[in-house]
């Protein structure tokens, strides 16, 4: 699937990070990061691994508190929110973890189910199984509903894990390494499926990867993290036009000839 | 960077000690803020088919066995002064005040505990727990309310089956060297069991079961760095729901003294 391109100058900022800063322990992640999202882009968050780039989403997701610095996602300051503020917030937001994190013990349809049903308490039936099944087929998955996540492959995982956030039907997808662990074959479908979603869901993305076909082919705009701070950002071969070393051997090794 | 050497207020250990114990105590006060409606009602009745039914045949075996050996233990003694009639008394007021609701407690410690404390920990590690805060929905109350409701509930219940097996397992004992019928031993058995020791023991046993499922909670909802917390989560839920249950039997005790 080809990428439209979309001119983001125009748009409205849905995901603001300002100077943000976490460490845990001696070990500084994050050094004054700073990250606009805007509507129905995809900002793909590139660097090494233990770099903080799942720290970063995960910040802006709620599941960590930054030391210093905001992360304002649609309009609201992540960090202030209180617990039932943030359940509302975390309605607009969809997830994508590294290893899909599937519920083991219940089936496609009970994973897909669960934050419907307990998010939608006045839902019948017929609209909970609709959902399931339209989102399912979205995925390309509907036959695998009443299988367990142990008898899904890799790939067919990362789309139930992705159809899982899209029936609460988000307006901001995080997706973390969505390529890791996968076949080329399979990372392109995943990536065709990310493009989907932002076209479809209308959805604007913030793609962690070190996989570089998959930032060229996901991504609107590329951020390179390098040792807490984002240190380049801009298209792909923006990105990469560049005599910084750090940067050009990550490029190197993706890409051998 | 440099980072400041960490100073602790005791020792490490202490420190460590008593930051658990606080924890302990938040986790348990997020337990009553969190156990309003709406219920989990399935997940509820799923963790009592889980405590429950799946102990029976380990309770059923050791309350079988623990009737036997202790009935037979008790016999010579008895003999010793005439008082073979007695045993049936001495074995129910064992098994219904003591031996029932501690063993129980500790069976359920073991498989219980340590299940709770390795399932949530691997749900935790493998961002499963991570996973359902995201989709705003409450974690807690599906996996540790659910969970820790089920054993308060399903203890007493299997402290009750397991004292019905030993008394079974004690009259089988007891059939082999005396004739005695099932509602004669019954009765004699009964005759000196009151209703304090009925209460006190299901008052007893809703405490330990409330214990071994907030502690394996606790641990498994906190546990981190990968499969060897998981298996850390298991090993702590179970050493910790033991000694907290001596401790809780300890006090116990005391406590129905009291009231006799």
């Amino acid at each position: 699937m080809h990428k439209k391109e979309i001119h983001t100058s125009e748009r409205e900022v849905v995901i603001a990070v300002r100077q943000l800063y976490k460490s845990f322990g001696s070990n500084h992640v994050l050094r004054g990061v700073d990250l606009d999202v805007h509507q129905g882009e995809n900002v793909v968050v590139l660097g090494r691994s233990g770099t903080g780039k799942s720290v970063l989403i995960k910040i802006i997701a709620g599941l960590l508190k930054q030391d210093s610095g905001k992360a304002v996602v649609l309009g609201e300051d992540v960090a202030t929110l209180d617990r039932k503020a943030l359940r509302n917030f975390r309605l607009k937001i969809g997830f994508s973890f590294q290893n899909s994190a599937l519920y083991d013990s219940m089936t496609v349809r009970e994973n897909l189910e669960f934050p419907l049903l307990r998010n939608s308490r006045n839902l019948g039936r017929t609209a909970v199984n609709k959902a399931v099944q339209d989102v399912l087929d979205d995925v390309g998955l509907l036959h695998t509903i009443n299988q367990f996540p142990a008898e899904l492959s890799g790939g067919q995982r990362k789309r139930i894990g992705i159809a899982r956030t899209l029936i609460m039907r988000p307006s901001v997808m995080l997706y973390d390494e969505p390529t890791a662990g996968l076949d080329p074959i399979t990372s392109v479908e995943i990536n065709n499926l990310i493009n989907e979603v932002q076209q479809r869901y209308n959805t604007s993305s913030i793609i962690i990867t070190h996989d570089l076909t998959c930032a060229k082919a996901t991504g609107d705009r590329m951020a390179v993290l390098l040792e807490g701070k984002f240190a380049r950002m801009g298209s792909f071969e923006h990105v990469f036009e560049t005599d910084d070393e750090r940067i050009n051997s990550f490029y190197d090794y993706n890409f051998i000839d | 960077m440099n980072s400041k050497p960490r100073t602790y207020i005791l020792s490490k250990k202490l420190d460590v000690f008593f930051g658990e114990v606080y924890n302990n105590v938040l986790f348990i006060g997020r337990f009553f803020s969190e156990l309003g409606p709406p219920y989990e009602w399935k997940e509820i009745i799923r963790q009592c088919y889980m405590v429950g039914y799946k102990s029976l045949p380990l309770i059923s075996v050791t309350s079988f066995v623990i009737g036997i050996v202790f009935t037979k233990q008790s016999r010579p003694s008895l003999s010793e002064f005439g008082a073979e009639s007695w045993l049936p008394s001495l074995v129910a007021i064992a098994i219904f005040r003591a031996l029932a609701p501690l063993v129980t407690a500790l069976i359920a410690a073991g498989k219980v505990g340590s299940n709770i404390g390795a399932e949530l920990g691997s749900m935790r590690v493998t961002e499963q727990i991570d996973a359902m805060e995201v989709s705003a929905t409450n974690p807690f109350k599906f996996l540790v309310v659910s969970r820790v409701l089920a054993t308060s509930f399903m203890l007493p219940v299997l402290m009750f089956y397991m004292a019905f097996i030993s008394m079974i397992g004690a009259y089988l004992n007891i059939l082999v060297n005396e004739d005695t019928s099932l509602v004669a031993f019954f009765v004699n058995a009964l005759e000196n069991i009151s209703f304090l020791d009925f209460f006190s023991s299901l008052i007893k046993t809703i405490v330990f079961g409330f214990s071994i499922g907030i502690i394996g909670a606790y641990q498994g909802y906190n546990a981190t760095q990968g499969t060897e917390g998981v298996g850390r989560a298991a090993n702590a839920a179970v050493v910790t729901a033991m000694f907290v249950v001596f401790i809780e039997e300890i006090v116990a005790v005391q406590i129905t003294n009291w009231f006799r």
